[in-house]
């Protein structure tokens, strides 16, 4: 979807370029990009430097940079292009365990824009900085997230579990995601890693449940279900601004 | 950024972080911070921390810092200017986003969770 219209707007002087966030590497990013076969740069940021350079707090995010190199809007919700949405569907098994279908029914309250947020793109893409959406570079300080002194320590208690982790010693990276969430607690992120890391069994949803099951301790505060529900899902993404 | 010694080199310091060291100081953008010593080769991670307001958390178990991102201004953005992000494709080249330099670019975060 993304990448058709990245074949649309290329000829434009348009580049599109994603990155995989997951502390597991390329592990799981591979069938994802394999199956998409890229013509554009696909990249893997095991650490989450998008959250530490752009402060990502949710995916997907998109940010957008002039050709001269500068960001022109910040870190923002990037819903996909409206006309495919419905053809982006994923094939579902018969078989959904209740917590996943819970989680999807959560996921329909999630609100974005697609139609404003891609008028935008073209107009950019079209005018350059001439577009309305170009946003000057104090607009774009200003709309970057808030960052306090807690909150970058909290990014770096977060580099240290997801290296931990990669360690193999899953109990102080638990430790230090602990930390993170504590610390950064508008960061989406930053929990769903943490928590998509204690697989639900081997299923198709291991990683998507990011909640407690049976039988297994839960090493965090909140899960995707509590949290979500707690701060209502039409809060997920800050509502797209021109 | 991840360290495994709190003595680093500029070089490795300026690719992580964005930030340069210059004769005025640790600087990104307009944005410059003087420093009590200049760095010559290696970086002194804790004086610099401290120079910088940078958190350093440790994990004594494994030997290991991390050096969060500045939050100067209170936002994560100090500059408008577009840090040359480095990262690995599926087959671990390195990409560098400033080779796309004279192109709109749209960098889209995403996650297989």
């Amino acid at each position: 979807m993304w990448q058709e219209l990245r074949e649309e707007l290329h000829p434009q002087g348009f580049e599109l370029v994603t990155v995989g966030l997951d502390t597991l590497g390329a592990a799981d990013c591979r069938a994802f990009i394999e199956a998409a076969n890229p013509a554009h740069p696909s990249l893997i940021d095991q650490h989450h430097v998008m959250a530490d350079l752009f402060g990502v707090v949710n995916i997907p995010s998109s940010i957008w940079i002039n050709e001269a190199g500068m960001i022109v809007r910040p870190a923002e919700a990037a819903p996909p292009p409206p006309a495919n949405a419905a053809a982006t569907a994923p094939q579902m098994p018969d078989e959904i365990p209740q917590r996943m279908l819970d989680i999807m029914t959560e996921a329909t309250k999630i609100q974005s824009d697609p139609d404003a947020y891609h008028h935008a793109l073209k107009d950019w893409v079209e005018k350059g900085d001439d577009s309305e959406f170009a946003l000057d570079a104090e607009t774009v300080i200003a709309r970057s997230r808030p960052r306090d002194h807690d909150k970058a320590l909290g990014h770096a208690h977060f580099e240290l579990a997801s290296y931990l982790e990669t360690e193999g010693d899953h109990k102080l990276a638990i430790k230090h995601f602990r930390e993170a969430h504590r610390l950064v607690p508008d960061s989406w992120t930053f929990r769903r890693q943490a928590w998509s890391l204690e697989k639900a069994g081997d299923g198709l949803f291991a990683r998507f449940m990011q909640g407690p099951s049976t039988g297994k301790d839960w090493p965090y505060e909140g899960d995707w279900l509590t949290d979500i529900r707690a701060e209502g899902a039409e809060n997920y993404y800050e509502s797209w601004r021109p | 950024m991840l360290l495994k010694s709190l003595h680093i080199s500029v070089p490795d310091f300026e690719k992580a972080t964005g930030w340069h060291i210059k004769p005025e100081g640790a600087c990104k953008g307009d944005v410059c911070i003087p420093l009590t010593q200049q760095p010559t080769e290696l970086i002194d991670i804790e004086q610099l921390a401290a120079d910088m307001s940078l958190p350093l958390a440790s994990e004594p178990d494994h030997d290991v810092w991390a050096l969060g991102p500045d939050s100067i201004g209170g936002r994560a953005l100090t500059t408008a200017e577009a840090p040359n992000l480095t990262l690995p494709d599926l087959d671990g080249n390195l990409f560098e986003l400033s080779s796309l330099k004279g192109q709109k670019i749209l960098v889209y975060a995403w996650a297989p969770y």
